[in-house]
């Protein structure tokens, strides 16, 4: 949920493709466990400098791509975030490797059970994504969010009323990786242990499916395609308990015709999204005609 | 921020601007401007200058380079040679953004509203420089951004009321007739505080009942808020009321320029126009 957050901001508003969402969730993934289990450093702290160093690297990227057309941005991203999969692959003495990189400290860790740490830590998250959705809302609703969204009809015509088009993309674009990369670095702790393979281009798009199934532009909506796609995916685990004639890998593939049909269906009857984007109403206006 | 509820601190700002040391003031300065795409020159060595307070014509066949002028000017593409000067300064390698910050503004030939934005939306949009555009004070100096929000919306239902939009101010732009959009631009045009305006085609595509409404407008802005004006026009109807002078391009060249009834009855003007069958009708 906090990738589509990230995702909304960069496309949903201001309709930059970000295909290498995966990187981003990567990076801090391992930049958090690297930190936090070779340096040392407390977890809590590592999380946000992973999310912070995630930021940094979307920075970059995005100055150094910002002259591209969207197109070949979105091409870009892609292959950025198979990069930072490769590497992560690749690079031995840094990341283990294909093997997976252990964690071995937990975040918010008081000395509780294995059962109540999982509700603290679903606690943490859950704080998180409020307070991320606090701030998207925040940035959505403002003059801020009107240029950003002029910015995806327009470009040009933003541009040429006024609005430094670059300093706009490059900061929403730093701003969503942040995001990204605190998912990573929150699910690395919580999963203690991460692999490359984890970070498939795949991960992207089931990010993207959250977004469009759930209204572009809509920061409630896309918890709500977050949700439904997270519930397919995970749920439709159980489902071989109930149907005894699939094997497991059938079911796997199951689970994933099963999001592209919903995310089909969505479009056909729901072009924008089960939530739209919300109409802008002025809170200044008073007498309504 | 210096938003207000009436249009005369506008035209208060407007006259803040830098003065030109010459009278009378030159606010736009195209010299030899160039521009080629592939092996067609679009533009070759024209030069332009704007008087304040004047609504130029810009007429000529199509395919003379207006608009590519027009892209050159408000820095949507680069010039291979020559300068743009805005209030005396040099702003030939500066981005559109710059420009409008520094006082020039632009419509498109087909007009190009934020569909998906309501119609306030595209006005709230305009000002320059709004501290709400800005991450910091957005999260840290809320009542600031509430308070100049609050005078940018009061200052959009008066430009509303002037393009005669205010019943349509909450529907999609996008859903506007095309004579609508074209006010709408001319109305954003307005917000920006810009006292510069390129109009591409005012009036292309407009309904005669609007057309009245939009040359008011043009002219109003041009009295009251004292906004000079670049205008686009192949309606010579328009271009016959509304500008003066009036520049006649012709193969990216400038041919001719003066008062509408010294360029129509030039000759190369008419045979510019094949043969003057075109100006001829006027």
């Amino acid at each position: 949920m906090i990738l589509a957050q990230g995702l909304n901001l960069q496309w949903g508003i201001t309709g930059m493709v970000n295909f290498g969402v995966a990187g981003f969730y990567a990076i801090g993934a391992y930049t958090g466990g690297i930190l936090s289990t070779r340096v040392g450093l407390p977890p809590e702290l590592a999380i946000v400098l992973a999310a912070a160093g995630a930021g940094v690297v979307g920075l970059i990227v995005s100055l150094l791509t910002m002259r591209l057309r969207e197109d070949y941005f979105a091409i870009v991203t892609l292959g950025f975030g198979e990069i930072v999969r490769l590497l992560a692959l690749n690079e031995d003495w840094l990341t283990e490797g294909p093997r997976g990189l252990k964690i071995s400290v937990r975040p918010f860790d008081f000395g509780l059970t294995n059962a109540s740490y999982a509700l603290v830590y679903l606690g943490a998250v859950a704080f998180t994504i409020l307070i991320i959705y606090v701030i998207c809302e925040r940035i959505r609703s403002s003059p801020y969010g009107r240029v950003l969204r002029a910015i995806r009809e327009d470009d040009v015509v933003a541009s040429v009323l006024g609005k430094n088009i670059v300093r706009f993309r490059v900061q929403v674009f730093a701003i969503g990786s942040i995001f990204m990369g605190l998912a990573g670095a929150l699910f690395a702790h919580y999963v203690q242990n991460i692999s490359p393979d984890t970070f498939m281009p795949m991960i992207a798009i089931f990010i993207w499916m959250s977004v469009i199934v759930g209204g572009y532009g809509n920061n409630r909506g896309l918890l709500l395609g977050a949700g439904i796609v997270m519930v397919i995916l995970e749920g439709s685990r159980f489902l071989g308990d109930f149907v005894s004639f699939v094997n497991s890998q059938q079911l796997a593939s199951i689970r994933i015709i099963l999001i592209g049909c919903i995310l089909m269906v969505v479009l056909r009857f729901k072009p924008r999204g089960l939530i739209p984007e919300p109409k802008f109403s002025s809170p200044f206006e008073r007498t309504p005609d | 921020m210096q938003a207000s509820t009436s249009g005369q601190p506008l035209a208060q700002q407007i006259q803040g601007r830098p003065l030109a040391t010459h009278r009378p003031r030159l606010v736009l300065r195209a010299r030899q401007l160039r521009k080629s795409f592939g092996g067609i020159r679009a533009v070759s060595d024209m030069s332009i200058t704007l008087r304040e307070g004047s609504i130029t014509g810009l007429i000529g066949p199509n395919g003379a380079g207006k608009s590519t002028l027009f892209h050159l000017l408000s820095g949507v593409i680069v010039p291979d040679a020559g300068h743009v000067e805005l209030f005396g300064v040099d702003v030939t390698a500066l981005p559109p953004h710059e420009r409008a910050r520094r006082g020039l503004v632009r419509s498109f030939q087909l007009a190009r509203e934020f569909g998906a934005l309501t119609v306030l939306e595209n006005l709230l949009l305009a000002p320059q420089a709004q501290c709400g555009e800005r991450l910091l004070p957005l999260f840290f100096r809320p009542a600031r951004v509430t308070a100049e929000e609050r005078q940018v919306y009061a200052r959009a239902r008066e430009v509303l009321d002037l393009a005669r939009l205010t019943p349509l101010r909450n529907e999609y732009a996008v859903n506007l007739s095309g004579g609508q959009k074209k006010l709408l631009e001319l109305g954003r045009a307005l917000m920006t505080g810009c006292p510069v305006i390129l109009l591409d085609e005012p009036g292309a595509g407009v309904n005669p009942a609007l057309m009245g409404l939009l040359t008011d407008m043009i002219r109003r802005l041009n009295s009251e808020f004292r906004k000079t004006f670049l205008i686009i026009e192949h309606d010579m109807d328009l271009v016959a009321r509304l500008c003066d002078p009036v520049i006649v391009m012709t193969d990216g060249r400038h041919l001719a320029e003066g008062s509408f009834e010294t360029v129509r009855k030039d000759p190369e003007v008419i045979r510019a126009y094949l043969g003057g069958g075109a100006v001829a009708d006027v």
